[in-house]
């Protein structure tokens, strides 16, 4: 018997010589994207330091950056933005609900045993 | 095997429910489930980095300061480095990505090409995370020294400014390997390895170094410039550390005064799953948890390269009709990138 689940077989595997000139277009633009928001965040990183009143900017700015970088890795490298919506949605909507959770519970939860030993603790 | 399906399969008899879910072919979905199941873990992963950090009591360090050197340039350039790997691993992920469209092309030697030149910038930050290990490890000349007497005792203060180096030493103890009036004269470097060793073990103390063959010396060395004392303590909720600092005479008394002491522990060097010269223990071990396990990440990824380099250039996937496998791997290569991004924004950045 044949089995279905080592058979190779791809979609969207071909395109032409003029649909990957553009496609190549589009990966350097991207390079050069990432690699201007990663110099930005180091010369940042240099000049403003975290006893900096507005560190917190600073911080939410780099948090801003990383979430634009993973997004061109994930949807321009990763192909994911090519993908059927259907896919992109069933990868994305659950790790993302999940994750923001995680960092909303451990965070809260980590300030209050801060507190806590701030306030009881040896 | 796999390998040796080379007929095109019509998408819609692909799996056994005669439908292509997602319009994907079944190893490029389980390659995203398992890229999901990975990100979690490293999401996991950075998230109990962030509960420590907001938990603890000490002062966490600062990226900038703890990683500021550069290979043979040595120290001054804040993140440099770092960002340096991020650059590499940035286009390797291009180069990757490169290869996956040559592929797309049927162009074989466009796909080997460009794996090559994944492949050695795989090696390539690889080795960078080597040098970055090595030099977390070894940490610096003064180390992170215990103040022992005054208004700071008992607190902590790193060290910064420039070790005068270590000309020689004097054997005033015989021991097995050396008489009385013997000058042991080595690089600084190596003069310097003995020394530290014999601080850790606790056997210095007023002036003397108890050597490993048993022989008691004295050591003459080069001033020291521009020390600094840099206490840290626990600061507000936006974990800012209060500093204190000791300059000058001050800072060259209390920190040498430590180094005699023969305190085990007074004087701390880089890093260990103990303590680190840095801040708090657990950074040192988040430090080596994250990016040893990113880094054996990177280990694989240049392996499954390496593999699939090999049947591409055999002319494998040619035969198929298509190079999805290489589609596949670039996913986890990719990945592999998009992790290192997160964590150059949490381990350095903030």
């Amino acid at each position: 018997m044949e089995r279905d689940d080592i058979i190779e077989y791809s979609l969207d595997a071909h395109h032409s010589e003029e649909a990957g000139k553009k496609i190549r277009r589009k990966i350097w633009l991207v390079t050069a994207i990432l690699t201007v928001i990663t110099a930005f965040e180091v010369a940042v990183g240099a000049m403003v330091h975290q006893d900096n009143p507005y560190w917190w900017v600073v911080k939410l700015l780099f948090i801003g950056l990383t979430l634009l970088k993973a997004g061109y890795i994930v949807l321009v490298f990763m192909h994911l933005g090519d993908e059927r919506k259907v896919l992109k949605y069933c990868i994305l909507v659950p790790y993302f609900i999940f994750v923001i959770y995680l960092i909303f519970i451990a965070l809260t939860e980590a300030n209050a045993v801060h507190q806590a030993w701030e306030t009881y603790g040896g | 095997m796999a390998g040796h399906a080379t007929t095109h399969v019509d998408a819609a008899t692909a799996w056994s429910g005669k439908v292509s879910p997602f319009n994907v072919s079944y190893g490029k979905l389980m390659m995203w489930f398992f890229l999901v199941s990975d990100a979690l873990t490293f999401g996991g992963l950075l998230v109990a980095y962030g509960y420590t950090r907001h938990t603890t009591q000490a002062a966490w360090p600062i990226g900038e300061e703890t990683f500021d050197s550069l290979p043979f340039l040595g120290h001054g350039y804040p993140l440099m480095y770092v960002a340096l790997m991020t650059f590499i691993l940035i286009v390797s992920s291009v180069t990757m990505v490169l290869a996956v469209e040559a592929g797309h092309r049927m162009d074989k030697k466009g796909v080997m090409k460009w794996m090559i030149a994944t492949i050695i910038g795989g090696f390539f930050f690889l080795g960078s995370q080597a040098w970055e290990w090595s030099h977390f490890i070894h940490g610096s000349h003064f180390g992170s020294v215990e103040i022992l007497s005054g208004e700071h005792t008992g607190s902590r203060a790193i060290v910064k400014g420039h070790f005068g180096d270590l000309e020689s030493f004097t054997v005033v103890q015989a021991g097995k390997h050396h008489k009385v009036g013997d000058v042991i004269k080595e690089t600084p470097d190596e003069l310097f390895h003995h020394f530290r060793t014999a601080v850790m073990n606790g056997q210095v103390k007023d002036g003397k170094i108890t050597l490993h063959d048993g022989s008691v010396a004295t050591w003459k060395k080069h001033h020291d410039e521009h020390m600094e004392l840099i206490i840290k303590t626990d600061g507000n909720e936006h974990s800012l550390p209060k500093v204190t600092k000791i300059h000058g005479k001050d800072a060259e008394v209390k920190y040498w005064e430590s180094v005699n002491s023969g305190k085990k522990g007074a004087i701390i060097y880089g890093a260990d799953l103990q303590s680190n010269e840095y801040g708090p223990s657990q950074y040192g071990q988040f430090f080596f948890f994250i990016t040893g396990f990113h880094g054996f990440h990177v280990f694989s990824g240049v392996m499954i390269n390496i593999l699939i380099f090999l049947g591409v250039s055999r002319g494998t996937y040619h035969k198929r009709g298509h190079y999805e496998m290489v589609e596949k791997t670039g996913l986890y290569w990719h990945f592999v990138d998009l992790v290192w991004v997160f964590v150059f924004t949490f381990f350095y950045l903030v």
